[in-house]
């Protein structure tokens, strides 16, 4: 098992080289130029060169991909163009906020999918199944960041219970455990959530479903096992497809959370990829991306494990 | 011999929105402790169907019953749901045809085994799992203590079917419920199963059901068989009877088309025409479509269960009569 996640630990080296040339040329490749984002127009072109110079534009580009690379791999991203701050610094601190927010939504939306999928699949009355596909089909249709606006607007303006923005009250430095902050964290968590809810509610009610269908639950019936006990028995069938969904729906949590984080302006890696963009920020932009890539390596790399532990029939050879 | 299992005019319907099927129609037999009954029939006779029907295997809001079956003089069609499952595994177990899928593939042998003998023991989790390397002894599955460990995909099918073997016999059943156990598994590992079965059986005195298309294997196994034929036995007998002097057309029929010594170059008898739709409830008999010797009255109205002495049992107008031999 050890020896299995080392080799797979080991493949995921070009896969992150791959990752870091994409991530490299695409920021190039993306029209409009940083130095004049933070130069005025009517500056002259010495200190547009001498700019140039010290963020090191001015090198072909394999010569910049492979300074970049070398500098990155010590763990240095570099310095904000923006803010003039280490990269490595905000990414790090927005990332653990948007790992908080991605936390609790994928525990939320899991929980709650399993329950309603496993419900729908059991469910002898049709109400009770269409009711449940009919959750999911909103979850996947509904537009989160909508909805978002929409729980503001129910719960932070007209009701005035639950905050409408930030990460926790106002001198808050950082996020805490404790229910001024928690407070802060429900809507946003209710909104990132919906869709991994649809998504996976619908293959927990499918793989399920199937599931029951299978000979073996028959057999298990036939030997007198309690409905609680066969339960235990197909929910172990259905998990590593459950959980295969679910890896990705979280990673697409932490990377595709950028409208929710600005909807609620939760200071997490979507906010600060939002105000890159705009403030043509590269370091900051190639920082968040490689970090969040990376991330979505190790994800991937932790559901396949999990799977193999759940599944022996998953081949670990 | 005390009779251990009681069917009284068995009938099993399905009913989904689209349509119902009339699976059995009516069958009757005993079982008793020690004795096996073989079950003989094509598919969709409804062999399988009866024989799950001794569990209430069928999802119940699709499925209608009537008549009775009786377990030690328990009413098995109007017990209640945990009663139900007490029972299920315990005084009645089943052997399923694939062991491959009747088995869980995400457990182990052993967990499967020994959460069996926890239900309904009331042993603890150490005694359980020796208990279930005990059953692997006796089934004669090689260094059985590894076995236990093993999942179902890591054996072989006749290994699996030992197992399958050792599961049912967990509890000590009264009655054992076997469907089709040989059909997926090869000739030279068929017999070797049913041996064992056979020799569990006379060990542990238990009543077994044998379902089977196989008339090879049900002349093997059984002490009596029944040939069931759209949902009815139309022919119960000792199995030697059944062999020697088969009373009902169909039963004839079945037997004549099986390959034995002595055929080579001959032609292999057939019986024309096809199982008839289980949809509605036949009118006459409902092997008269097929008959070479229907008779006006076959058509009219469903022939009775005759007793023809030494318990033979045939359901035919014409069974005194075949009695001088109508091979002609």
């Amino acid at each position: 098992m050890l020896l299995y996640a080392l080799r797979r630990l080991l493949y995921l080296v070009p896969v992150a080289f791959g990752v870091s040339l994409l991530v490299f040329a695409l920021v190039h490749l993306a029209p409009g130029d940083p130095i004049s984002a933070i130069v005025p127009p009517d500056a002259p072109h010495e200190v547009d060169d001498k700019l140039k110079e010290y963020y090191g534009f001015d090198k072909p580009l394999p010569v910049q991909y492979f300074r970049w690379l070398a500098v990155t791999l010590t763990g240095d991203l570099g310095t904000s163009i923006g803010t003039g701050r280490p990269v490595a610094a905000e990414v790090a601190s927005a990332f653990g906020n948007t790992i908080i927010l991605a936390i609790a939504a994928t525990l939320f939306a899991f929980s709650l999918a399993v329950f309603l999928g496993t419900s729908a699949a059991y469910a002898k009355s049709r109400i009770v199944d269409r009711l449940v596909t009919m959750i999911s089909l909103m979850g996947v249709s509904v537009p989160h960041f909508w909805l978002a606006i929409v729980l503001v607007i129910v719960f932070s303006v007209e009701m005035g219970v639950l905050p409408p923005m930030g990460i926790g009250p106002e001198n808050s430095t950082g996020w805490r455990l404790d229910w001024p902050h928690l407070k802060h964290m429900i809507l946003p968590t209710i909104a990132l959530s919906v869709i991994p809810l649809g998504v996976v509610t619908r293959t927990v009610r499918s793989t399920v479903k199937e599931t029951l269908s299978m000979e073996f639950v028959t057999a298990l019936q036939a030997k007198g096992m309690r409905d609680d006990q066969i339960l235990r028995h197909v929910l172990k069938n259905a998990a590593p497809t459950c959980l295969a969904v679910m890896g990705l729906q979280a990673g697409n949590l932490i990377g595709g959370s950028i409208l929710i984080e600005t909807v609620f302006a939760w200071p997490g890696t979507g906010f600060l990829l939002n105000s890159a963009i705009f403030r043509r920020d590269l370091p900051i932009l190639q920082g968040t991306t490689l970090v969040l890539a990376g991330f979505f390596m190790l994800l991937n790399l932790t559901v396949d494990i999990i799977q193999t532990m759940v599944d022996p029939r998953i081949k670990r050879g | 011999m005390s009779e251990l299992l009681q069917v009284r005019d068995l009938h099993v319907k399905f009913v989904t929105p689209d349509r119902t099927v009339n699976a059995v129609n009516g069958v009757s037999f005993d079982v008793k402790r020690g004795e096996t009954l073989g079950i003989l029939g094509e598919s969709g006779s409804g062999k399988s169907v009866t024989l799950r029907s001794i569990l209430r295997l069928h999802p119940e809001h699709r499925t209608r019953w009537g008549g009775s079956i009786k377990l030690e003089g328990d009413e098995v069609l109007t017990m209640g749901k945990s009663a139900l499952s007490d029972l299920r595994g315990q005084r009645v177990a089943m052997i399923f045809q694939e062991p491959a899928t009747a088995f869980d593939p995400v457990f182990t042998i052993g967990h499967q085994i020994a959460e069996t003998v926890r239900r309904h023991t009331g042993k603890g989790e150490a005694d359980s799992w020796s208990r279930a390397r005990e059953l692997l002894e006796m089934v004669r599955i090689p260094s059985p203590a590894q076995r236990l460990k093993a999942y179902p995909h890591e054996m072989s099918g006749g290994m699996r079917q030992r197992a399958m073997i050792a599961l049912a016999l967990s509890c000590n059943p009264a009655l054992l419920l076997a469907d089709e156990p040989t059909t997926a598994l090869d000739a030279t590992v068929q017999i070797q199963v049913l041996l064992l079965i056979r020799e569990l059986q006379r060990e542990f005195n238990v009543g077994v059901i044998f379902v089977t298309h196989d008339i090879g294997v049900a002349v093997e196994v059984s002490d009596r068989i029944g040939v069931m034929y759209a949902g009815k036995i139309v022919e119960l007998a000792p199995v030697e009877q059944m062999v020697d002097a088969p009373r009902h057309p169909y039963s004839r029929g079945l037997l004549a088309s099986t390959v034995h010594d002595g055929m080579r170059g001959q032609r292999l008898e057939a019986i024309p025409g096809a199982p008839p739709d289980l949809a509605e409830v036949p009118t006459g008999c409902s092997f008269a479509p097929r008959c070479k010797f229907v008779q006006p009255n076959c058509i009219v109205r469903p022939p009775d269960l005759r007793e023809m002495g030494g318990s033979h049992l045939v359901r035919c107008v014409l069974a005194d009569v075949q009695e001088a031999g109508v091979a002609a």
